[in-house]
């Protein structure tokens, strides 16, 4: 057998983290606004099934990836009105979300089972040819586009004014409210963005990295971008950390097989769960609570005093 | 009272009433159900608990052709319904017993896991036929039926002991159970069989379907320098990775031809059908037992997909082996058999029982990466 390159580990550990980065990226900014929406795993079916359907119908790969976003954010609506206008709890509302998105998804999608795409391609680096490490740059444009997100929230959320606006309503929606804010409508778009990066990081799995349509084919990756969240404690740049520490770690699980290594791989994959206990436990401390970046009012319903 | 509380308590009781007429709906439609039963006396219920989704192309979607086979057999004699994607263990109970409560009169529960909670439901409900798929616990009212889909394996062997020219082939493996032993032991038997230096490496990613991660583990196997890429796992992903490598591999329980027109060599078809319309058949006479059902190429619950994408006399020796499994003069199980610890388990001459194949917990000396 061959050596193993770890440029071909590094390039599939780019490849596992991009769903996991789009969604939990977008879910960052809805838990930021101070709404907890566990529907990531529904959208991101939704995005998968609709994006996958648009390419095999329309061919263009803009305006498939087009089409997810717009289908994650509208489905992503669905649970807006729900937990906004009718101010249901938003627990349930979010488990209804992935519950409805797994099923509809699977009804959309029936019959482009067994329709095979060839995966999207990747963006070429001029000079890959020269330097093997270069070819460490080729990735698919959703990688780029991911990158760019973490980077674009990260200065919306602490560098411009709108983004503190959607932090004060995260962390105190009666004082946003008594300041002029509308809650609502922040919230609404909030969802809005979520539902987007949602669908387009499901899209990504249907489209780049395994290029088919299968029923739940997500296989609980929007629960691991929901944790994620929480591991990153609500920072982007952390965030961009665990996820590749997240995709490293599954990644390694597969890739250690080769190395025979003493360690068992159900090690590898209880790793990320581990880790995220601890940080929940950590958060729950006595010293941490009310010192975290945890917004304040996350999943609290908003209810404006009139 | 502003218009805007106004509007949100338009909305809430407007909820309650969409509730309200939600609930009349469904008692209306029990109503009706309950009705049609008594209308059709000697339609005979089926019921399917299904452990994944029936668009996953493999392990399910054979069930389901299976299923939709029965319908065809006996039209409005049968009446079939499936629960799918229910998880194994103790949630599996609660969507057996739900079957149970609603008079189905045969209920197949289709995967391993679901043995205990088949066996305790069937308890409770003597007067039902129950038939748990690959499991090896039975009662009076509880049948077990399985395909030797290690035949198939074999045959997977002879065509990649043929093809291989890194002899390093990639195996993706859900997990370290009897079942899936029994098909990584049988593939290397059929690999050296026609060439020795064969070595089988194994990737378990320790799930049944999550397509990313079959994925992830069949490029792993390629990076290695697998060539052939085999599976038991239930997604098409492992066969599409081959494909984009430019290597070659095996469907899953399921022709995936279309994932992989140019990669795929051949797949092993489990074929439910003819043992459901039999079983069924058997519960409308009066004929049913409890019985032990292990089926293979013979009895036609195994087929292979067409051979392809290999050279005619790799066609010849497959269909070779295929025969020879068939009518029995190909022994897979044949010793000497020697693990990876170096522990013979089977004597040169002798040949393995069925009991020791089902309690199979060893991989041959070749195989690497085992558990």
């Amino acid at each position: 057998m061959l050596e193993i390159s770890w440029l071909a580990i590094a390039l599939t550990i780019a490849a596992a983290s991009t769903p996991l980065l789009l969604a939990a990226a977008g879910e960052l900014v809805v838990e930021r606004a101070g709404v907890l929406n566990l529907g990531l795993e529904g959208m991101m079916l939704m995005g998968a099934v609709i994006g996958f359907i648009v390419k095999v119908e329309s061919g263009s790969w803009f305006v498939a990836c087009l089409a997810a976003a717009c289908v994650g954010a509208l489905f992503s609506q669905a649970f807006a009105f729900f937990v906004l206008t009718l101010r249901a709890n938003q627990v349930a509302a979010g488990l209804a979300l992935t519950i409805l998105g797994g099923g509809l998804a699977a009804v959309l999608g029936a019959g482009y089972v067994g329709v095979s795409l060839a995966p999207m391609p990747r963006i070429p680096v001029v000079g890959s040819e020269l330097h093997p490490w270069l070819g460490l740059l080729e990735h698919s444009p959703l990688f780029w586009l991911g990158l760019l997100v973490v980077v674009g929230v990260q200065w919306f959320l602490f560098h411009s004014r709108a983004g503190l606006v959607l932090r004060a309503v995260g962390d105190s929606h009666d004082s946003a409210h008594a300041l002029g804010y509308s809650v609502l409508k922040v919230r609404a778009l909030a969802i809005a963005f979520g539902g987007a990066m949602a669908g387009l990081g499901g899209a990504y799995l249907s489209l780049v990295h395994t290029p088919l349509w299968s029923e739940g084919m997500t296989a609980g990756r929007g629960w691991i971008a929901l944790a994620l969240v929480v591991f990153a404690f609500w920072r982007p740049w952390r965030l961009l950390f665990g996820t590749f520490f997240f995709a490293s770690v599954t990644i390694l699980e597969i890739y250690a097989q080769g190395f025979s290594l003493a360690v068992p791989p159900q090690f590898f994959a209880m790793l990320p769960y581990l880790a995220t206990i601890a940080i929940l436990v950590f958060l729950s401390s006595a010293y941490w609570r009310g010192r975290s970046d945890a917004p304040a009012a996350l999943g609290k319903t908003f209810a404006p005093p009139y | 009272m502003t218009a805007v509380q106004k509007s949100f308590h338009f909305l809430r009781s407007g909820l309650w009433a969409f509730s309200a007429t939600c609930l009349l709906a469904a008692s209306f439609l029990v109503a009706m159900a309950l009705v049609g039963t008594a209308d059709a006396q000697e339609k005979t219920k089926v019921g399917f608990v299904y452990v994944g989704p029936i668009g996953d192309h493999g392990w399910t979607h054979a069930h389901d052709v299976g299923r939709r086979a029965l319908e065809e057999e006996f039209g409005s004699g049968v009446e079939t319904t499936f629960l799918e994607s229910v998880p194994e263990g103790a949630d599996a109970e609660g969507a057996i017993r739900r079957l149970a409560n609603e008079g189905h009169d045969v209920i197949f529960t289709t995967s391993f896991g679901y043995m205990n909670p088949t066996l305790k439901v069937a308890r409770e409900f003597p007067d039902i036929r129950f038939e748990h798929a690959t499991g090896y616990k039975r009662s009076d009212n509880v049948s077990t039926y399985s395909i030797r889909f290690y035949e198939g394996r074999y045959i997977q062997g002879v065509i990649a002991g043929h093809m291989t020219q890194s002899n390093a082939i990639g195996y993706v493996a859900a997990f370290p159970i009897p079942e899936v032993m029994r098909g990584i032991n049988a593939f290397l038997l059929g690999a050296r069989s026609v060439n020795p230096e064969v070595t089988l490496h194994l990737v378990w990613v320790n799930t049944w379907f999550d397509p990313g991660k079959e994925r992830d583990a069949a490029q792993s196997l390629i990076d290695r320098g697998a060539d052939i890429i085999a599976q038991h796992t239930d997604s098409a992903a492992p066969l599409q990775v081959a494909s984009e490598n430019g290597v070659f591999a095996f469907g899953q329980a399921s022709d995936m031809r279309a994932f992989a027109p140019r990669a795929q060599l051949s797949a092993s078809v489990n074929s439910w059908g003819p043992y459901y319309v039999a079983r069924v058949q058997a519960a409308k006479d009066g004929s049913w037992e409890s019985q032990d059902t292990w089926g293979g190429l013979k009895s036609g619950m195994l087929t292979m997909a067409e051979y392809a994408n290999m050279p005619d006399e790799v066609k010849a020796a497959a269909r070779t082996a295929e025969q020879g499994i068939r009518d029995g003069s190909v022994a897979i199980w044949k010793g000497p058999l020697v693990d990876t610890d170096g522990t013979e388990h089977l004597a040169a001459g002798l040949e393995l029982s069925d009991q020791a194949l089902l309690g199979m917990a060893w991989a041959l000396e070749g195989v690497q990466g085992a558990p």
